[in-house]
């Protein structure tokens, strides 16, 4: 498969990436990307019939029981919020339901 | 007086040489000195680390036990968490950040009597291999102040290098830690995965990142990792494997060690100086007694692509918490705006151009059409390269090659071309794909009126870090090269 990327492929990657580019950046990112993709497409050529993909190297089993435990305070993890409301343990967000 | 390693540090002040504040003042001092030309500091917690100081001679006056870095200051990188204090990742959508917890490597250090100094610049996100993506500027090479000191943890080596302090840590994702080491003269090393523990690092790709010490000496880098490593119930990652002392590593004695040499790999693309230096490192292990291996790694060459799918997806993952609600940067929102224009416009804003890059690619490679020919073939091709290093692991008890291919770059010569600037981690990432435990180490110097420092790297089987450190400082004892002083 051959990459070829267009302004509109990266305006659509842009929205599912919550970015709101500059046309300056959509036009620079269409070639880099490109460029990158292009680069990276040598992957596809490697026979990897019946090969598992590795997603960690764990060498032991990370699961573990889903209890409970004394976490940080609500207003702690409210006090680095540009708009937050710590003693209420609320963020303040733009309208969402019209 | 001179900063000198952290053992001799923590030797003077336990006999009473010189006091922990004492230490703590020259440390900031040349701190002072040297940041307007490097810029290695994003910020300096000069009060906390006096108070720190004070405790540890507290603490020698009234007889007590000191720990194995009693005194010794300790940059850390501006992705680790410490609470209260500012912690960027040298990005503008955290300048204001102050987190509420430290992270698991803060606690271990300053129970063991450490006291950090500040917090050290590196690229945004640690993405980069040259310190120029960070919001605050690059940081400058403490041996030539036009070159690159690497990246992404280039504030750390160069703080290190430029003895502001006898140790600091970096996070290595793809060679983050390594690479930097090199550029600097100084010692890096990169743990197994999943040897120390990542929580309080501010997550870039989580099945590569992992903290490490840089160093001035390989003995300093045991010492360090000593108190590091182990398991943490806060990262579920990390390790239930014992710790060793890994001082005890230290004999001086290499003989019958196998070394493996990838020569196909390392044969294309490596600069003449690199690889003088790197032959002459060979000869060095052979003269200790080290037997020389050929080795065959045959997808280390698909290793670029395969890391950068793999860790830009993650990273399009982790970095979706940016989004102007829970902290950080936000940008002003009229009546009718959505929440979606706020976070997409608190990204565009708050983000670098790097950054942004390798959310893009990220996305798209996991995106509907594009993720089984991109992502899950590269988690494939993953495979196929960890059981190359396994194969090679049979005949050989660690792996050499060299850290970069190219000695540190000017300032500025590769930012017009991102692809140029990753094709350079060739000989770093395929490590972390493989979960592999490195250390570079000084072994060489270009030529010029102003020598910049070469490196080369050895790279255990998982969780050997022992052997790993061992045939390190066997080089290094041999050889000048760590005792170099930059000129900054």
């Amino acid at each position: 498969m051959s990459t070829t990327l267009t302004i509109e492929d990266v305006e659509r990657i842009a929205k599912l990436a919550n970015l709101e580019l500059t046309r300056e950046e959509k036009a620079l990112f269409t070639k880099q990307l490109a460029d990158i993709l292009a680069y990276a497409e040598q992957v596809q050529a490697v026979d990897t019939t019946g090969v598992e993909a590795t997603a960690h190297v764990n060498a032991h089993d990370s699961e573990r029981s889903d209890e409970p435990k004394p976490s940080l305070d609500v207003a702690e993890a409210v006090a680095n919020a540009p708009d937050g409301v710590p003693e209420a343990g609320l963020f303040r967000v733009p309208r969402v339901i019209g | 007086m001179t900063l000198t390693t952290a053992r001799e540090i923590r030797e003077a002040i336990v006999s009473g040489k010189i006091s922990a504040v004492e230490i703590c003042r020259a440390s900031l001092t040349r701190i002072e000195q040297t940041n307007p030309t490097l810029n290695a500091f994003n910020h300096v917690v000069a009060e906390r680390a006096i108070a720190q100081a004070t405790s540890i001679d507290a603490r020698r006056a009234a007889g007590a036990t000191l720990g194995p870095l009693a005194g010794v200051p300790v940059a850390l990188k501006d992705n680790l968490c410490v609470k209260g204090v500012r912690t960027t990742a040298s990005s503008k959508i955290l300048d204001t950040f102050h987190p509420p917890y430290s992270a698991t490597v803060v606690g271990k250090l300053e129970s063991a009597g450490a006291v950090i100094v500040g917090k050290t610049n590196c690229d945004e996100f640690a993405m980069g291999s040259s310190n120029e993506n960070s919001a605050y500027g690059p940081v400058r090479n403490p041996w030539a102040v036009e070159h690159t000191p690497g990246g992404s943890s280039g504030g750390s080596a160069a703080a290190v290098a430029a003895q502001c302090v006898p140790l600091a840590l970096g996070s290595d994702t793809g060679g983050s830690i390594r690479q930097p080491a090199s550029f600097c003269g100084v010692v890096g090393v990169k743990p197994t995965y999943g040897r120390v523990s990542r929580y309080g690092l501010l997550a870039f790709a989580s099945s590569l990142d992992q903290i490490g010490p840089f160093t001035r000496s390989v003995s300093d880098a045991a010492l360090a990792l000593s108190a590091l490593a182990g398991r943490d119930p806060m990262d579920s990652t990390s390790s239930l494997e014992a710790v060793p002392d890994f001082t005890d590593a230290l004999t001086g004695d290499i003989r019958g060690v196998r070394v493996g040499v990838p020569r196909a790999f390392v044969a294309d693309g490596v600069d003449n100086v690199v690889r003088r230096a790197f032959d002459g490192a060979l000869d060095v292990l052979c003269d200790r007694g080290a037997t020389l291996v050929d080795i065959e790694l045959p997808h280390a060459r698909y290793a670029i692509p395969v890391y950068y799918l793999i860790c830009t997806a993650e990273a399009s993952s982790n970095l979706a918490r940016y989004d102007g609600v829970k902290y950080g940067h936000r940008s002003p929102t009229s009546k009718d705006d959505t929440l979606t224009t706020l976070y997409s416009r608190t990204r565009d804003e708050g983000f670098g151009a790097e950054v942004k890059r390798r959310i893009m690619l990220g996305t798209y490679v996991l995106s509907h059409g594009y993720y089984d020919a991109f992502y899950l073939k590269a988690q494939q091709v993953r495979t196929l390269l960890r059981r190359d290093y396994e194969r090679a692991y049979e005949v050989a008890d660690v792996i050499v090659m060299p850290t970069s291919p190219i000695p540190p770059f000017k300032l500025g010569e590769k930012t017009d071309d991102p692809l140029q600037m990753y094709l350079a981690d060739i000989f770093t990432v395929s490590v972390n794909l493989a979960g592999l435990p490195g250390v570079s180490v000084p072994c060489g110097f270009t030529a010029g009126a102003a020598p910049l420092p070469i490196g080369f790297q050895v790279i255990g089987r998982m969780f050997d870090e022992v052997t790993m450190l061992r045939v390190a400082d066997a080089y290094e004892r041999a050889t000048p090269w760590a005792k170099s002083v930059a000129p900054v």
